[in-house]
């Protein structure tokens, strides 16, 4: 073991997140930092000057942040990132935030653990959109400090009875979200006004420059006094041992200890604190990562919850939770998802959007769906007990995010606590499966998809998708069609060929496709569906996996095979609304893939569509062999 | 719990999620000072042991001195270790500027390793102080299949919920260490007592400050001999630590190029 001198302790660094809203100099403003604080490493300055001259700028401080050659071409910063910063004896680690609207998800990414927040507003402009998306957003990660830097007040001539008129604008906007502006400072990115140094164009300016209210931001508090809360990470076998690992996000440990192991309600004393190349340790606080042994020796599992007996955590199926959405689409009342929560993981689905936050005025409303990158507050309604504590800003717990089956994570959710029982018809609580589309996809050698064929009546997409049917059938693909013939005998017998109703063809035979391919199915689809719109809806419906195959024929070749005697019927008149002959059919303009029938055989295009459908759904042996 | 304390916490939690969710997960030994430092704290992490293979994609081109050294540790440290070869440079892309090239040899050989292993997760020690480039990563980071790395449409990463494998083909880069920087890597070094490759100390006036293929990388100027006589160097030092890396200073974009490949 080692017999070095103990370095001298450091406290870890502030990480401090910088927002605004695009253009109002959150990049300017860290360049100018890090340049009037002596953080610069030697060179940079010298290659900041040089790509701004390349480009045929004066100094552009941005560009020290916006390195990669994407951004600087685009000159907008992409991602979140971070550079470390000193002032004084304390460090800070600055996480830049993009502006742009589209990149939240990068902004969350860098500001989800700031301990302060800069909130830059352009002191002429005043708060915009992204200003209050971004404040909205500082509310529900739970920053308690935040500094508005009113920014290029060189622009309104330092007068103190303009920015004050901003000020008092953005002072009511963050009201409204109760947070507590610890300060505002006016400011020039650009001239550094205020940045590091006093302002000698502000006399009438009495409070702490940047750098000094930075200085002012209190340490993180500590989580070691909350009652403990240890999710379990992961169970080890060592030897002979078994070792149960996870981090204490609050409270402490002791030897000794009786604990509470998650919803089975086990009670195990902690027999001893194990770890490699430390003093023996005997307690453990919040924010280190353990291991312990239990005695007696029960088996958790990742994602149990340790406690003490009589501080117990809130039990609930069903949570209120606010939400910040990530996805590009809307969110729905009785869409499925899993909960991660710390190490568990929860099948839970939305039982209620409770209200959305207007971003015009911050104000919430009653809402059917969360808009993409929307706020609200909802309900999650899990199939089991879930054990947790409300999220409260300074702890690491209590806020889980949303994954969807594609494992892609689509939300933030801060929870606020348990939901009471909700009654009456609008309430639904859908069962969704627990099997990922992967571990499908794995089981069967491939994927489901939506293979949407569509074209002129007599175009051949019936004929097509049997023949294509019956070739991936026989190797070894679980495939079904959806002919449109046989939908209006059945689910669809109610439906006529009005413009509403042939919309609502569409959206029957694109739900009930998506089921089949949420199962694992390929499932070809051959539907006239004539309107693009109508396509559009089916591919909304469906999600990944859908693909556009247009059936091309000329009129005159499909007028001339008619396998059904329709086109003769329409000439005659005894039939009206027909495609082609008095309704319209709009070929799509990309479609995925496109089937000349007038020229290529049958065999042929069913061979090109089997081997194309092959290509998008079938596994790599990689991915086969590891399943 | 001081800064170091932390640090260490947050990638023993980040190596046990790697553990947990990757299969088969693998880490780099490039066996310079962070891969050292991260293999350490596998063993705090894992209880003195590294439940994982380690693997030393070999140029062919290290310093003598680390390849004695991998030898050594590999018996001291009851190491599992995999090691794979890198193509010869005639056969990369010969648009890169010379020292970029002879670097991405590394990628080939990488990514050779990851297909013949089948590998779900690949630890590697980089961090975001380093370089730029390597600030804006994740710490758990997917390539696609053609081991790419997709600056623009990166997964959304906070509260400590990671990247999971989701698709055919995609493998996880595990990045423990994102957060430490060069000075942090150090104090941890002097607090533990972890070895290394004595490259890093002064000898007549030159020490290494970052290692790499001996063609590539070369010395600064320093007379710090110890541990302790390098913090107190880097404590008031100003140059970048890749200074004496070539590949970095070719053209503007040459590392962002080699990291968009696959590049560490």
């Amino acid at each position: 073991m080692s017999n070095v001198p103990a370095a001298a302790r450091q406290d870890a660094a502030t990480p401090i997140v910088i927002v605004g809203h695009v253009d109002h100099g959150k990049s300017t403003l860290i360049g100018r930092l890090l340049h009037d604080t002596d953080n610069l490493p030697e060179g940079r300055v010298a290659q900041i000057v040089e790509s701004s001259k390349k480009r045929g700028l004066k100094v552009e401080w941005s560009f020290l942040l916006d390195s990669l050659q994407i951004e600087r071409d685009q000159g907008v910063t992409v991602d979140s990132t971070r550079i470390p910063f000193r002032l004084g004896d304390r460090e800070f680690v600055i996480v830049d935030a993009p502006g742009h609207r589209q990149f939240l998800r990068n902004m969350i990414t860098g500001a989800a653990d700031a301990e302060a927040a800069v909130l830059v507003v352009d002191a002429a402009e005043g708060a915009q959109e992204q200003t209050r998306r971004h404040a909205m957003l500082l509310r529900l990660i739970g920053i308690r400090h935040v500094i508005v830097l009113m920014n290029k007040v060189d622009l309104l001539d330092y007068d103190p009875a303009r920015i004050a008129e901003t000020e008092r604008a953005v002072a009511a906007l963050l009201k409204q979200l109760d947070i507590e502006v610890s300060l505002f400072v006016p400011a020039s990115a650009r001239e550094g006004d205020n940045i590091a140094s006093r302002s000698p164009h502000m006399g009438w300016y009495q409070g702490p420059t940047l750098t000094e209210a930075l200085a002012l931001v209190p340490a993180p508090s500590g989580r070691a006094d909350l009652p403990l809360r240890l999710p379990v990470q992961d169970v080890y076998r060592f030897d002979t041992k078994r070792v149960v690992v996870g981090r204490i996000e609050r409270g402490r440990v002791k030897v000794g200890d009786s604990l509470v192991i998650g919803t089975h309600g086990t009670v195990a004393r902690v027999a001893s604190i194990e770890s490699w190349h430390t003093a023996p340790q005997i307690s453990a606080v919040a924010g280190q990562s353990v291991a312990i042994t239990l005695e007696p020796d029960v088996i958790p599992d990742r994602g149990d919850l340790l406690h003490q007996p009589g501080e117990t955590p809130i039990r609930a199926a069903r949570i209120r939770s606010r939400l910040f959405w990530l996805r590009q689409e809307p969110l729905r009342v009785g869409e499925s998802f899993r909960l991660r929560l710390g190490t568990a993981e929860h099948q839970v689905t939305v039982a209620s959007i409770d209200s959305v936050v207007r971003l015009d005025d911050l104000t919430e409303h009653p809402a059917d769906h969360v808009p993409p990158e929307g706020f609200a507050e909802i309900t999650l309604a899990a199939s089991e007990s879930i054990l947790f504590d409300a999220f409260a800003p300074g702890t690491t717990d209590g806020r889980g995010v949303l994954v969807d089956r594609h494992q892609r994570i689509v939300g933030g959710a801060p929870l606020i606590g348990p939901a009471a029982i909700a009654s009456g018809t609008k309430a639904i609580h859908p069962t969704d499966s627990t099997v990922s589309l992967w571990d499908r996809a794995q089981a069967r050698g491939h994927r489901g998809g939506v293979f949407w064929m569509t074209g002129l009546p007599g175009a051949g997409k019936s004929t097509l998708a049997r023949a294509a049917e019956s070739r991936l059938f026989t190797q070894g693909i679980d495939v079904s069609v959806l002919d449109g013939d046989t939908l209006r005998a059945g689910l669809c017998a109610d439906l006529g060929f009005s413009e509403e109703d042939r919309t609502e063809n569409v959206r029957r035979a694109a739900a009930v496709a998506r089921i089949l391919a949420e199962t694992g199915q390929v499932v070809l689809v051959a539907l006239i569906s004539p309107r693009a719109a109508d396509r559009d809806l089916a591919r909304q419906i469906v999600g990944d996996g859908f693909q556009e195959i247009f059936v091309d024929a000329d009129q005159t070749v499909c007028e001339a095979r008619d396998p059904k005697g329709l086109y003769a019927a329409a000439r005659a008149g005894r039939i009206s609304g027909f495609t082609g002959i008095d309704a319209p059919y709009e070929a799509p303009a990309n479609p995925d893939l496109r089937l000349a029938t007038g020229q290529d055989s049958v065999q042929d295009a069913a061979g090109r569509l089997a081997s194309h459908i092959t290509g998008a759904v079938v596994l790599g042996d990689q991915s086969r062999q590891r399943s | 719990m001081d800064d170091l304390d932390q640090l260490e916490a947050q990638s023993i939690y980040i190596l046990r999620e790697a553990y947990r969710n990757l299969k088969p997960l693998a880490m780099l030994w490039s066996l310079g000072k962070d891969s050292n430092v991260m293999l350490w704290l596998a063993r705090k992490a894992f209880l003195g042991r590294v439940p994982f293979p380690v693997m030393h994609v070999d140029t062919g081109k290290k310093f003598p001195e680390m390849y004695r050294f991998r030898d050594e540790y590999v018996r001291k440290w009851n190491l599992d270790l995999l090691l794979g070869d890198c193509p010869p440079v005639e056969e990369i892309d010969p648009t890169l500027p010379p020292a970029a090239r002879s670097a991405a040899r590394k990628t080939a050989g990488l990514a050779a390793m990851i297909e013949k292993y089948s590998l779900e997760g690949v630890i590697a020690g980089i961090r975001r102080d380093e370089q730029a480039t390597r600030a804006k990563e994740r710490v758990f980071s997917p390539r696609g299949s053609s081991h790419k790395w997709d600056v623009r449409n990166q997964p959304p990463e906070f509260w400590d919920q990671y990247a999971t494998p989701h698709e055919e083909g995609v493998h996880i880069r595990v990045h423990p260490l994102l957060s430490w920087r060069e000075i942090d890597i150090w104090r941890y070094i002097e607090r533990e007592g972890i070895p290394l490759v004595d490259l890093y100390f002064s000898k007549n006036g030159l020490r290494y400050r970052s290692l790499g293929d001996q063609d590539i990388t070369s010395p600064i100027e320093s007379d710090a001999a110890t541990v302790a006589e390098v913090i107190a160097e880097l404590r008031t030092s100003r140059t970048s630590e890749r200074a004496g890396r070539a590949m970095d200073h070719e053209s503007e974009d040459a590392f962002e190029r080699l990291r968009v490949a696959g590049y560490l």
